[in-house]
């Protein structure tokens, strides 16, 4: 599985590692051991440990101690004695280094309960790709656990900016790990947005001296301006299908949404208002698109018609609502509100209009939902700097994640790669 | 070696000698450390008989130069500050806008480029469209004044080049901003 996955050697000096701080945890939260994985010496990576720090990460989970004994994946396990140090499951594994210089990793996800076997793989993964493999191996325990599909081996990308004149785009894994530099510039970096594929980002450099909309693909590094008319060009969203970018273009005055094709063709304007139109978003179906609008005074999140038309107004509370972002099943949206003068992240659940603060913070900025819905990435400031911080979007579980230096900002939770 | 050169060599000996006598000494041995006295920085005043000053002469005076480049021409103030969450040009930035205005009238061919600003306070999306209408009404009062559409676009930098860079009034006054920039 993991064979077939190739990580080119870092064509870049490797970056700092972000570090991970757990600030909240649920109030229902699944028994666990994970014991160490039977391994040969050579083996780079701890793989247990990263298993177990992405279940604690995603707050769902309570960690029991296994111990420091390795348990090999064929090894028999007492099940009773198990239960008895208070684990519902367990998971134990093997770690062999292939005669090709691969390693063959096999894991088993037991059930103390029912005494049962919950999960069994096996993978084949080069060195570099070990973390990797650790984190689809977290996945299989989250999916077969919840019932919902893990998204520890899915990625990250935002912004750093490393001093006044230095901005980066950085893609890593969920946890922080694996930090690239896919983009350098001299000049601001704004809104990054996966395509829905994983394979390509849109965003925004002021590398021209003005704010241009780019479309970049990672493996590559090939990027091409698909929005640099006449005046500013900003907040790439993707259409579902991977076709379309929604961007804000002032080619005509103020701000306005316009729909395009994904290499910058066929533009057509979307709204109409004399003031500003910003921030599109796509609803999960694809018909229609969130935005921020200053139509009513204040900024509020508005709701129209792919197509264009006319518009509803979808957030009440408080007089600056900003940067919506739906969730995967279409059914709650996310965004920036400003009440009392802090700026928090809100959910809102579109049937019942309810909403619900998820976060601690008060300079919040940029949500964006993990590709299951289950938790959201946002930036927040922790002492004047910029970091990136999570909250599960009932606001229960929050972690955070700063880098020793930098600013960190604009984050955007990638899509689950297959 | 010529007589002529001879003579001319030892006038400038002789000049050079001079001008050594002009310059005060020093004993090395009496040098002490100098005081420190606190009091306010005295200006050297240049006189005729400053043997060491120099007297700037610009090549292109009076031969046409670029207003633009001049740094008493009032062409040279080229940005409006805006008040919080506000858009209008303030009265006391309007002559600095008329003055662009009836250049820009008179000089169909300059471009220029308003670039709009803001503080950092809010999300970085929004603040770029707030800057955005913050160059657009420059440009709209330029217009007023017989500026063409094709002479100015307007562009917008949001919150992420501040002037200041504190998170204070003092800063964020310097941010809100809109800049004129001749292309």
């Amino acid at each position: 599985m993991c064979a077939t996955v190739f990580l080119a050697p870092l064509p870049t000096p490797v970056l700092a590692q972000l570090q991970v701080q757990i600030t909240g945890v649920g109030s229902q939260q699944f028994p666990i051991a994970i014991a160490n994985f039977q391994r040969d010496a050579q083996v780079p990576t701890e793989i247990d440990a990263v298993i177990r720090a992405d279940l604690a990460r995603s707050g769902l989970f309570k960690i029991v101690n296994a111990g420091t004994q390795p348990i090999a994946e064929n090894a028999s396990v007492d099940f009773a004695d198990w239960k008895g140090r208070g684990a519902d499951a367990l998971a134990i594994g093997t770690v062999a280094r292939l005669a090709d210089g691969r390693f063959d990793v096999r894991y088993r996800l037991l059930d103390t309960v029912k005494q049962a076997q919950l999960d069994g793989l096996s993978y084949v993964s080069t060195a570099a790709d070990m973390r990797l493999t650790a984190h689809r191996i977290a996945d299989r325990i989250y999916e077969k656990i919840t019932g919902e599909r893990g998204v520890f081996a899915t990625r990250i990308a935002y912004i750093v900016q490393t001093s006044p004149k230095s901005w980066e785009l950085h893609i890593a894994d969920a946890d922080g790990f694996n930090a690239q530099a896919a983009l350098r510039s001299r000049e601001p970096i704004i809104s990054p947005a996966w395509s829905p594929d994983g394979t390509r980002l849109a965003y925004v450099s002021f590398e021209s001296g003005k704010p241009v909309v780019y479309v970049h693909s990672v493996t590559t590094g090939e990027r091409r301006a698909v929005a640099n008319f006449r005046g500013s060009n900003s907040a790439p969203a993707w259409s579902p299908d991977g076709r379309s970018l929604a961007v804000t273009l002032t080619r005509e005055g103020n701000s306005q949404v316009f729909l395009m094709n994904a290499d910058g063709s066929n533009v057509r304007r979307l709204t109409t208002s004399s003031g500003i139109d910003t921030e599109p978003a796509f609803s999960t179906d694809g018909s229609s698109i969130y935005f921020t609008s200053d139509r009513g005074g204040g900024p509020q999140i508005y709701r129209m018609p792919v197509s264009g038309g006319s518009a509803q107004r979808v957030t009440f509370n408080g007089d600056y609502n900003i940067s919506a972002r739906v969730s995967p099943d279409g059914k709650q949206l996310a965004y920036i509100g400003r009440r009392g003068g802090r700026l928090q992240v809100y959910v809102l659940d579109i049937a019942s209009a309810q909403e619900v603060l998820v976060t601690d913070t008060a300079s919040d900025e940029s949500p964006s939902f993990a590709p299951n819905g289950r938790l959201l990435l946002y930036a927040t400031e922790v002492n004047g700097r910029g970091i990136l911080a999570s909250a599960s979007t009932d606001g229960r579980v929050r972690t955070r994640l700063s880098g020793p230096s930098g600013d960190i900002r604009e984050p955007t939770w990638g899509p689950f790669i297959k | 070696m010529t007589t002529t050169q001879l003579s001319r060599s030892a006038l400038l000996a002789t000049a050079f000698m001079f001008a050594l006598a002009g310059c005060s000494s020093v004993n090395l041995d009496e040098q002490k450390p100098a005081p420190i006295v606190d009091a306010a920085p005295v200006t050297a005043t240049k006189t005729d008989s400053d043997p060491r000053a120099v007297a700037p002469v610009d090549a292109q005076a009076g031969r046409g130069l670029d207003p633009l480049n001049d740094p008493n021409n009032p062409l040279s103030k080229r940005s409006v500050f805006f008040d919080f969450d506000s858009f209008v040009v303030k009265s006391e930035y309007q002559p600095i806008v008329q003055t662009h205005g009836s250049y820009l009238g008179t000089n169909k061919q300059r471009r220029v480029v308003v670039e709009g600003h803001t503080d950092e306070r809010g999300g970085r999306e929004y603040n770029l469209a707030l800057g955005q209408k913050r160059a657009e009404a420059v440009k709209q009062r330029l217009m007023l004044l017989g500026v063409v559409d094709s002479q100015v676009e307007t562009v917008s930098f949001g919150e992420e080049k501040p002037r200041g860079t504190g998170s204070n009034e003092e800063a964020w006054a310097q941010n809100r901003r809109a800049d004129l920039n001749y292309r």
